[in-house]
């Protein structure tokens, strides 16, 4: 009770002589930007999410090949969660005497519950969004239909035994998908026409499908709730499982975002650091005279945790309100290039903010303020008597735990943090031992430089340790702000590099090999470039390693899904250029004549598969099996033909199959299509553009954000500089007062101070370029899975910026203490 | 190991005022601190108002202080970033004391200090400054009084001044004084002068 009362004096008293400014700030930048950075990711995270939900047209997807019980349509009600129904299934569809398979999709009101539908008034025709579904007795096909049956708007199709008229062309559902699973073209009518069509009867192939859509809150409830009651036979689905392009690049996303977070918070606690490190210097006295009043240890340390547990608070509060500003400001200033609405901001980063300003303070600044503990109360006599320096396991012990804590928090990626963690440490490594080496250079130099040189180098020499965390300091800030400003761009460059603006936006499927030469003279003879045709077979998988498969997914959802669905298969001489082989190997020569598949991992993951696992498969009653020789990493994001299953040359030999290409054709060039698809009547015409453009989005969106992420980790950036500065403020102050009171001109001292710092921010450069080199390409190899080129100009940049940034801040913070007149520096103190 | 006192034994009873004199490194500044608790012997004890202090852990050592003890020191030591009053109110808060602002108000009044309460320690001259440091000593009525040079950073004539408030007040509140100086004219106050020699006492035992 005595030490709040008394916490709350010093806090107040330390408040208002600003000896706590310093920590304070470095603290409020912290906080500030952590939570800015925090609310703004939240936001365009929540975005990223809802345009991610599209590719389901929903949050959460109930699918089953029966009815869908009512009774959670209300139960959804009861939540304020939305719904909508969709029954879809094949048939065919009449037009004269034409007819065309197709697959019905018979939509309630409400749908899509996320995303919009597109429609064109012309098959091929450039489309619109809308908010309408087809009306009653009308329908909506798509342009592959419509040129297959040569109808036209305004006409009647027969779809069983009902009659519909053709209003619009339907050109885009969010929930189209891209794994090719619906092959058929499809159709949209209203599900209240189903039932006069007669098509629905007891057997007939029909989806049963319930969409729901709420705040991510209320869905995680359902999605627990709804996964009790539901039977075996109905499958959950969230969009993770849905489009793995989508997935790659948001996941991409997410950590760029969090690596400028990560920054930030690194900054912001070696700024703490340094600030907690003077703090502490400045109250040894006073902290010497209280234990000579009679003050006990036990309470100079409870006195120390309140005043900086009331310091967590302050920050937290006021930082979290500042981030809320700085993040709705930027949102303003952004709002041209943010298209669609931001939803609002989470509470969550708010208590982030809070619980990493205490992480921070535990590890950053309590180790220098649990010495004032120890100060031996005989200083008041002898000031030269200092606390007993502190165990490093007890300094760096706790700042790392802090730090390897907020970093997992925040990106809940073990490897990630690992990396990190690894590139700090080692960075640290080699400041540390760099700046070392420069003091024990700095006596050799002193002779051949001029006077100013001379005592500016003398001085780093002269502070050793001091100096070198200051090289320290100054080198992590620098190389961050080279990985964010250089570094970045390469890598967002790269990112943006994978998605070339000649990426296939057209998939052409069921091409039958009898036709395939044709087929490319076709595509030839319009001018574009000759298509790479891939193999593909459709087939189920029966059993692994002779255990029949219904009995090795058996209770688990994602392993069902992959089971049940029909797969595609492939065989290939070479891997393609984007798989990476994790494990096991590619097919040699020698190998030829042997049954073995490749397996993505996502296939690997779920069904839980090994190394020399014998898959079996059905191709049209023919079984396939063959042993797993590798796994394979695919970047989906690349949008180039790719399957979860390849085969060794041979394997598949005299299974009936077809042929798969892509091809990327513009607006202009896409009126070819009506004429290949009356030409092949077999082949299947796919649009990727929609999902192109919406990965697209993802990228440019997220770009953004970091753009503006990074000057909050600016601001960061510079108060380590500052903060670094002031920790030897007080020192500065004397010594220049000492130099002038034995003759110096203040323009020598201040030069003096310049040298000091140029060499500093020079050393700091060249270190921070390495620094920021190394983990780049380790970022880019590691986590971001993109190739990495050595950029030269982080080695220029590093050294100019090293020497302006560093050598100009510390002279101009410095300016005011040689200023200050000797006499009363001297007096002072 | 260095041996900087030897061989020292000396008693102070209630009451007495003593000078400690002697020559730079003499161990002046040592015997206080050990006298005072602030510091512990490696051989030997001290004992202040009948308790063992060098059988005390540094708790024990500070909540005797606490009790018995007021400091004034050479360079002053008042806390640069509180007011004259908030450095007098420090000891009394430190012991928890509701009075606090009253209780140094009237010491300071007391000193003439009374127009100056809420100015700065840099705001005040060196004589003000030591005025201060002295209403902070006596404020808790301590029974010892440890002064380590009072006068040693302030010019003569302030000294002076200084040096009659300080004993003036010690007379007042019948506090026992141990002054450490190397200024004659100012041990010849005392009621005894101890003098040490390369850390022995040579005389005034």
């Amino acid at each position: 009770m005595k030490a709040l009362r008394f916490a709350l004096l010093a806090l107040s008293r330390d408040w208002r002589s600003g000896e706590l400014a310093v920590l304070l700030a470095a603290l409020l930048v912290a906080v500030t930007a952590l939570t800015g950075v925090g609310f703004f990711t939240d936001r365009i995270g929540q975005a990223v999410d809802q345009r991610a939900a599209e590719v389901l047209a929903a949050d959460l997807r109930l699918r089953s090949a029966e009815p869908i019980p009512e009774s959670y349509e209300a139960l959804a009600a009861e939540q304020g969660i939305e719904t909508a129904r969709i029954i879809s299934f094949p048939s065919v569809v009449f037009f004269g005497a034409d007819s065309a398979l197709t697959a019905i999709r018979a939509v309630g009101p409400g749908y899509p519950l996320r995303g919009r539908l597109k429609i064109a008034d012309a098959p091929f025709a450039p489309a619109r969004e809308t908010d309408e579904l087809p009306g009653r007795g009308e329908v909506w096909l798509d342009s592959r239909l419509l040129a297959r049956l040569g109808a036209s708007i305004g006409e009647k199709v027969n779809i069983g035994a009902s009659a519909f008229t053709v209003t619009r062309v339907l050109d885009y559902r969010p929930d189209q998908g891209s794994a090719f699973v619906d092959l058929a073209p499809s159709l949209l009518i209203p599900l209240a026409d189903l039932p006069a069509t007669e098509l629905l009867g007891p057997g007939s192939r029909a989806s049963y499908r319930l969409l729901f859509a709420g705040t991510p809150a209320q869905i995680r409830d359902f999605r627990d709730e709804l996964g009790e009651r539901k039977s075996k036979a109905e499958r959950l689905e969230s969009v993770d499982e849905e489009s793995p392009q989508i997935q790659a690049s948001t996941k991409r996303a997410g950590r760029f975002l969090n690596l400028s977070a990560i920054i930030t918070v690194l900054l912001a606690a070696v700024a703490v650091a340094m600030a907690a490190r003077r703090y502490t210097r400045r109250h040894l006295d006073n902290v010497a005279l209280m234990k000579c009043m009679g003050a006990p240890q036990r309470f100079v340390l409870q006195v120390t945790v309140i005043e900086l547990a009331l310091v967590a608070l302050v920050a937290a509060l006021v930082g979290s309100l500042l981030g809320y500003l700085a993040q709705e400001l930027l949102t303003r200033l952004v709002g041209d290039l943010v298209t669609v609405g931001l939803p609002p901001p989470t509470l969550a980063p708010a208590l982030m903010g809070g619980a990493t300003a205490l992480a921070i303070l535990v590890g950053f600044a309590l180790p220098p303020l649990l010495q004032l503990k120890r100060v031996p109360p005989a200083r008041v006599l002898r000031r030269n008597l200092e606390p007993p320096p502190l165990r490093y396991s007890v300094s760096y012990g706790l700042a790392v735990a802090a730090l390897l804590g907020v970093l997992y928090w925040l990106v809940r990626d073990v490897r990630l943090v690992g990396y990190l963690a690894a590139g700090i440490a080692a960075t640290l490594a080699v400041l540390y031992g760099a700046g070392f080496l420069l003091v024990s250079l700095a006596g050799r130099m002193r002779g051949a430089v001029g006077v100013a040189w001379r005592y500016g180098v003398a001085n780093l020499a002269r502070r050793g340790r001091e100096s070198v965390v200051q090289v320290v300091a100054f080198g992590l800030g620098l190389m961050v702000l080279l990985l964010l400003a250089v570094v970045r761009n390469d890598l967002l460059k790269d990112w943006r590099a994978s998605l070339p603006a000649d990426t296939p936006n057209f998939f052409m499927i069921n091409i039958p090999v009898a036709e395939s030469t044709e087929f490319v003279q076709f595509v030839e003879g319009r001018g574009l470039p000759t298509p790479q045709l891939f193999p593909m077979i459709r087939a189920r998988m029966i059993a692994i390693n002779g255990r029949p498969i219904d009995e090795v997914v058996a209770g688990n959802d994602r392993a069902q899904g992959f089971a049940e669905r029909e797969q595609n298969l492939s065989w290939a001489e070479q891997p393609q250029l984007d798989n990476k082989i994790v494990a096991g190997r590619w097919w040699e020569e020698a190998d030829r004549g042997t049954a073995y598949v490749s397996v993505a991992t996502e296939y690997q993951e779920d069904l839980g598969l090994a190394l020399g696992d014998r898959l079996a498969f059905d191709v049209a009653g023919e079984t396939v099996e063959a042993e797993i020789l590798s796994f394979r990493e695919v970047e989906w994001d690349t949008f180039r033909p790719n399957f979860f299953l390849v085969f060794s040359p041979g394997t598949l030999d005299g299974l009936a199959g077809t042929w798969l290409t892509s091809v990327k054709l513009d607006v202009e060039q896409r009126k070819m299509l009506a004429e290949l698809v009356r030409r092949f009547p077999s082949v299947s015409v796919f649009d990727i553009d929609a999902i192109l453009a919406q990965v697209r989005e993802v990228i440019d969106r997220a770009s953004i954000a970091v753009q503006y992420v990074f000057l909050f980790t600016i601001a960061a950036g510079i108060t380590v500089l500052l903060a670094a500065i002031q920790s030897t403020r007080d020192e500065r102050r004397y010594e220049s007062a000492m130099l002038r009171t034995l003759g110096a001109r203040r323009r020598v001292v201040l030069a003096g101070v310049a040298a000091e710092f140029t060499a500093l921010g020079m050393l700091s450069g060249v270190l921070a370029a390495i620094g920021a080199t190394l983990a780049g390409w380790l970022l880019a190899r590691e986590v971001f899975d993109l190739e990495y080129t050595i950029d030269p100009w982080v080695w220029v940049i590093g050294l100019v910026a090293g020497a302006v940034i560093v050598g100009g801040a510390g002279t101009l913070a410095a300016r005011s203490v040689v200023n200050h007149p000797p006499i009363s520096t001297l007096r002072e103190s | 190991m260095l041996t900087i006192l030897d061989d020292v034994s000396l008693q102070i009873v209630a009451g007495e005022t003593v000078a400690i004199v002697g020559a730079s490194g003499a161990g002046k500044s040592t015997l206080l601190a050990l006298l005072a608790g602030l510091d512990e012997p490696s051989a030997g004890g001290v004992w202040l108002e009948g308790t063992e202090l060098s059988a005390l852990d540094e708790d024990g050592r500070a909540a005797a202080r606490a009790r018995h003890v007021g400091f004034v020191f050479q360079s002053f030591h008042l806390v640069p970033s509180l007011t004259a009053l908030e450095n007098v109110m420090l000891p009394l808060e430190l012991a928890g004391r509701r009075d606090a602002r009253a209780g140094a108000r009237a010491v300071l009044e007391q000193v003439g200090l009374g127009p100056r309460l809420g100015h700065y320690p840099r705001q005040l001259s060196g004589g003000e400054q030591q005025r201060v440091a002295i209403a902070r000593a006596f404020v808790t009525r301590p029974s010892v009084l440890f002064a380590d040079e009072p006068t040693g950073n302030l010019d003569t004539a302030t000294g002076g001044r200084i040096i009659e408030l300080l004993f003036n007040l010690n007379a007042a509140n019948g506090t026992t004084l141990v002054l450490v100086t190397h200024d004659r004219a100012i041990a010849t106050r005392c009621d005894r002068i101890i003098e040490m020699d390369a850390g022995r006492l040579v005389s005034g035992r």
